[in-house]
C-alpha cells in the first residue's frame, strides 16, 4: 500500500467512525431547522447558517438569545464562549498538524468533539485523516438535518418526545468509558465534571466546559509528583 | 436580514478563530513530553464536563431529569455491552419512554 493509498483508508476509516454521531447530529439539526425558522429566520438563513458556522450548541444559543429580543453582539459572544473548548482542543491538535500557518489554521477548522476524540492517539497525538474523515460525515449530516427541518418543518415530531437530546451525552459516555482506562483519566474526568457542574450555576454556558480543561493540568501535576517521590524513594533505596 | 447575516457572519468568524488558533500557534514541531500528558488528559476532563453539563444541567441550573436517566441507562450498555450504537439507542429510547408516561 503506498501512502496515498493508506491516508485514502484512514480517511474511510474516520468517516465509518463518524456515521453514528453524522445520524444523531442530524437529528438534532433537524431540530435545529425546526427551531430557527420557528424563531424568524428564513430557510436560506438557517442553511447557511449551519453551513458555514457548523457548530450546534452555538447555533442554538445564538438563535435563542436573538429570538429573546438580545442583540447580535450578545449572540456571537455567548457563540464563543460555548465554543471556547475547541481552544484547548486546537491547542492540542496543533503539534499534528504539517504544513505553514494558514495551512494549519484551515486544517484546525476541522475541529468537533467527537472528530477530536476519535482522531486521538491516546499518546497526545492526533491522527489528523481520521479527523477529517469524521468530520466530513458530521458536517453533511449538520447541513442536509438542518435542510430538511428548515424545509419540511415537524416532519420528525419533537425532537425531545423522541428522546434525540440524549443522544450526545451518551455518546460522550461510551467515549469517556474508552478514553478512561487508567486511574489517573478517571480521576481527570471526575474533577472535570466537578469543575463544570459547580460553575454550570455561577457561569455563561460554555465556560463550565473549558474550566473543565484545568483538570488536565491538576492531574498531571500530581502524577509528576508521585513519579518524582517514587525516583526519591528509589534513591534512598 | 442584515440581522441574519450579522449572527451568521459573527458566530462565523468567532469560532474560526477559536478553531484555528492553537493549531497556528503551535503546529509543525515536537513540544516537550508534559504537553502531551496534557493532552492525553484533556480528552477524558472535556467529555466529562460535555455529559454533565448536557444531561445534569439545563441551562444555567442543574436539572434531573428522563434525559439523565437515558444518559445513565446508555452509559451502563456501553460500559456492559461495549457497543456505541446500543448505548444510544438506548439513551433515546428510555429518554422518550419517561417522557411519554
Amino acid at each position: 500500500m503506498d501512502a496515498a493509498e493508506r491516508r485514502n483508508a484512514r480517511l474511510l476509516e474516520g468517516v465509518r467512525a463518524g456515521v453514528p454521531f453524522a445520524i444523531a447530529g442530524g437529528m438534532l439539526a433537524l431540530s435545529f431547522g425546526v427551531v430557527a425558522t420557528g424563531s424568524g429566520l428564513s430557510p436560506v438563513g438557517t442553511i447557511l447558517m449551519s453551513a458555514i458556522v457548523f457548530a450546534g450548541s452555538a447555533q442554538f444559543t445564538a438563535v435563542a438569545i436573538v429570538a429573546a429580543g438580545g442583540t447580535v453582539g450578545a449572540a456571537v459572544v455567548a457563540a464563543a464562549l460555548i465554543n471556547s473548548r475547541f481552544l484547548p482542543m486546537g491547542v492540542a491538535l496543533g503539534p499534528s498538524l504539517p504544513g505553514g500557518p494558514l495551512r494549519r489554521f484551515a486544517q484546525g477548522q476541522s475541529i468537533v468533539d467527537a472528530s477530536w476524540a476519535i482522531a486521538g492517539r491516546g499518546d497526545g497525538t492526533f491522527d489528523r485523516w481520521l479527523l477529517f474523515g469524521s468530520t466530513a460525515i458530521q458536517y453533511l449530516g449538520w447541513v442536509c438535518g438542518t435542510a430538511l427541518g428548515a424545509l419540511g418543518g415537524g416532519i420528525l415530531g419533537d425532537p425531545e418526545a423522541l428522546g434525540l437530546d440524549a443522544i450526545y451525552p451518551a455518546f460522550f459516555v461510551a467515549l469517556v468509558l474508552n478514553e478512561a482506562r487508567d486511574r489517573r483519566a478517571r480521576g481527570v474526568a471526575a474533577l472535570g465534571a466537578l469543575i463544570a457542574l459547580a460553575l454550570v450555576p455561577i457561569s455563561p454556558p460554555g465556560v463550565p466546559v473549558l474550566a473543565a480543561s484545568l483538570a488536565a493540568l491538576v492531574g498531571l501535576h500530581r502524577s509528576a509528583r508521585a513519579e518524582h517521590e517514587a525516583r526519591i524513594a528509589e534513591r534512598e533505596r | 436580514m442584515s440581522t441574519t447575516v450579522a449572527i451568521i457572519a459573527g458566530c462565523a468568524a468567532v469560532t474560526a478563530v477559536i478553531k484555528g488558533i492553537g493549531p497556528m500557534a503551535l503546529g509543525g514541531r515536537d513540544l516537550p513530553l508534559w504537553f502531551n500528558s496534557i493532552v492525553v488528559l484533556l480528552a477524558p476532563a472535556l467529555l466529562t464536563a460535555l455529559v454533565v453539563t448536557q444531561a445534569l444541567a439545563d441551562g444555567r441550573h442543574w436539572a434531573v431529569g428522563a434525559d439523565t436517566v437515558g444518559v445513565i441507562a446508555g452509559g451502563l450498555v456501553a460500559w456492559r455491552v461495549g457497543s456505541v450504537i446500543a448505548c444510544v439507542v438506548v439513551a433515546a429510547g428510555v429518554t422518550a419512554t419517561l417522557r411519554a408516561l
